[in-house]
């Protein structure tokens, strides 16, 4: 285990985190208009505006502002809702569990078809199935997330009961119940996750089926499988493993679109709700709990990667 | 020896004639060897000819709705109160796409929406590549504090999934057309500077780099003369594929109702729009959404023969 290259990582997260949150909140700062005036509607007296803006700590110069709110943060607490009766990091926490479930439901899916996929096109090159993958492939990538969970809305969840269009079930509650309906949502999320996946696989295992040491193992009158299981696979799934960890930001981006496709209580649902409602809190905070997601889930693929190959250097 | 003639990488143009007729057929020009390597895949082409017709498409558009008054696509808008008034008709042959909600031609709308999606994807690409493109470059050429700089900056943008930040830049903004291109434009910056950074780094150890420092030439010089010039290659087949995640990007802004705002028609506020009638009326967001999945294909196509043919390393047989 490389520590110092583990320490080195840990470290150059921190500044990138900082700096999401400073663009995070300039972006938010930075929209027209008052939120307070946004909040209280035309009726409002020039009173109800301040003691609003004083609650909020609206009055205080920017950076006094980023200082408190990143203070909040540390200690959990990402402000409260404009809209809402309720602070930010509650409305998270209840939202939070049902994006996780339905990005980790999508990726496994994706894993699960691409991988298989990838290694038998690039092992039967040239073949049908390497033909019917590289179509498939290249419409998963091309094919808009919201309107093919319209048309799996209109094929599959009208047509069979057992596939809801959507609505959310968490696992603890109904674990059968959950996984029904989150297959059309994580089906569609997952489509070009999957596209990619396969493509970085294929790539992956052809470069891998070229190099020396499986032809030293051909020669040596291993057979095929063995060779492709023990030796090819083995190192072509490295970089798929990177790309997964990297397109996993595509998938909460993914979400977002998805979410609101299948009414799905999530992060989504929340950033398109607060934005529609002007609720600058709520959309800062949403926005910074999913960009440092993406960038935690971007180190631990990092170290994962450099557990599996030792030889992965900070430079 | 002038700055020209040291341009001899790839990409590069020399300024000598003697060299050009001896290179003749055997070595051609960046666009015939481009050209060349592109007809080697029919996929490739077919690509080149879905976008070349779409943006044909949208620059008709174009012309048609800023000095001709839409009078070649009409019924873009319908008033309810027109004697033609017919919402929610199937595809006939006076509207083979059929009708939406308040009669509007599907058809008319979809061609419509060309213009708006190929009018963002192209902007925005084009501000993200005029944007992140010279400082990928000057990064990698300078580097020291200067590529520190612009590269952790580069590292906290991509800390953000692309579609969060737009949706928190377009938020900030306001939805209106100029800010989706802004803010797809600001998303993309990192990508095309990671890139123009790491062609740059190799480049500035080419023998023709050394050669225009050894004559004296500014760095500036260098940097647009020598450098820009040889990042070309792999930037524009970044600047295909983009296009194409661009296209994705504007349908999906607009279909969260977070982009171009009605009346003007655009593919993802289509598709949002006919979500409601999904089995009493699904043509109104299968056309618009097929129309988003060809176009996006099409690019997508093009991108992978256009890396096939300018970057020999990458070759067909190892993607598809």
């Amino acid at each position: 285990m490389n520590y110092r290259y583990i320490a080195i990582r840990l470290l150059q997260t921190v500044p990138v985190l900082f700096g999401v949150s400073v663009v995070v909140f300039i972006i938010i700062h930075s929209a027209p208009g008052d939120p307070v005036v946004n909040m209280l509607g035309i009726d409002v007296t020039e009173e109800n505006v301040a003691e609003l803006r004083e609650i909020h700590g609206l009055n205080e110069p920017l950076y006094v502002q980023y200082v408190n709110w990143m203070g909040g943060i540390l200690q959990g607490d990402l402000g409260q809702s404009l809209t809402r009766e309720r602070s930010v990091t509650a409305l998270i926490a209840a939202r939070l569990p049902a994006t996780l479930f339905l990005a980790v439901v999508s990726m496994l899916i994706a894993i699960v078809i691409a991988i298989p996929a990838g290694i038998i096109s690039a092992v039967y090159k040239g073949s049908g199935s390497d033909y019917a993958v590289t179509v498939g492939s290249l419409t998963g990538i091309s094919i808009p997330n919201f309107w093919l969970g319209l048309i799996l809305i209109l094929l599959f969840a009208r047509t069979y009961s057992f596939l809801p269009p959507g609505n959310y079930v968490a696992p603890s509650e109904d674990p059968v119940a959950a996984l029904r309906h989150v297959a059309l949502p994580a089906v569609t999320v997952g489509t070009a996750f999957a596209a990619l996946l396969a493509r970085q696989t294929r790539s992956s295992m052809l470069d891998n089926l070229n190099q020396e040491y499986v032809k030293m193992a051909k020669s040596k009158g291993l057979s095929s499988r063995k060779i492709f299981v023990r030796h090819a696979l083995k190192q072509a799934l490295l970089p798929v493993i990177t790309v997964a960890g990297l397109q996993f930001g595509y998938l909460l981006s993914a979400t977002v679109v998805v979410e609101q496709v299948f009414a799905w209580p999530g992060m989504g649902r929340l950033i398109w709700s607060a934005v529609q409602q002007q609720d600058y809190p709520t959309v800062q905070g949403t926005v910074l709990v999913v960009a440092t997601l993406f960038v935690l889930i971007n180190l631990v693929v990092d170290l994962t990667y450099s557990y599996l190959d030792p030889r992965v250097s900070v430079s | 020896m002038s700055g020209e003639s040291a341009s001899s990488g790839p990409g590069g143009e020399s300024s000598e004639p003697s060299d050009s007729t001896r290179e003749g057929a055997a070595n051609p020009t960046g666009f015939r060897r481009t050209w060349r390597g592109l007809r080697a895949h029919p996929l490739a082409i077919a690509g080149l000819v879905v976008v070349s017709l779409v943006t044909l498409v949208g620059i008709v558009t174009y012309f048609d709705d800023a000095f001709l008054e839409n009078a070649l696509i009409k019924s873009i808008y319908y008033s309810p109160f027109d004697p033609k008034f017919a919402p929610l008709q199937g595809p006939s042959v006076a509207h083979p796409f059929g009708t939406d909600t308040l009669g509007r031609d599907v058809l008319a709308r979809t061609i419509y929406g060309a213009k708006v999606s190929i009018q963002v994807a192209l902007t925005a690409v084009l501000v993200a590549a005029a944007l992140g493109s010279p400082l990928g470059v000057v990064a990698g050429y300078m580097g020291g504090y200067v590529e520190t700089v612009v590269m952790r900056t580069v590292d906290v943008m991509l800390g953000f999934p692309a579609l969060v930040l737009a949706i928190g830049l377009v938020a900030a903004l306001g939805f209106n057309l100029t800010n989706v291109i802004i803010a797809l434009g600001i998303v993309y910056v990192p990508q095309f500077a990671r890139i123009a950074r790491s062609t740059a780094l190799s480049v500035s150890n080419e023998e023709y780099v050394d050669a225009a420092k050894a004559l004296g030439y500014s760095r500036p010089h260098i940097v647009l003369r020598e450098v820009l010039p040889n990042c070309i290659s792999p930037l524009l087949v970044q600047a295909s594929l983009l296009m194409a995640f661009a296209i994705i990007a504007e349908a999906s802004l607009s279909f969260l109702g977070l982009g171009v705002q009605p009346p003007t028609p655009t593919w993802g506020q289509m598709v949002s729009d006919g979500s409601g009638y999904l089995t009493s009326a699904p043509w109104i967001s299968l056309f618009p959404g097929s129309a988003i999945f060809v176009t996006v294909l099409g690019f997508n196509l093009l991108g992978d023969g256009l890396r096939d043919a300018l970057d020999p390393r990458e070759s067909a047989d190892r993607r598809f």
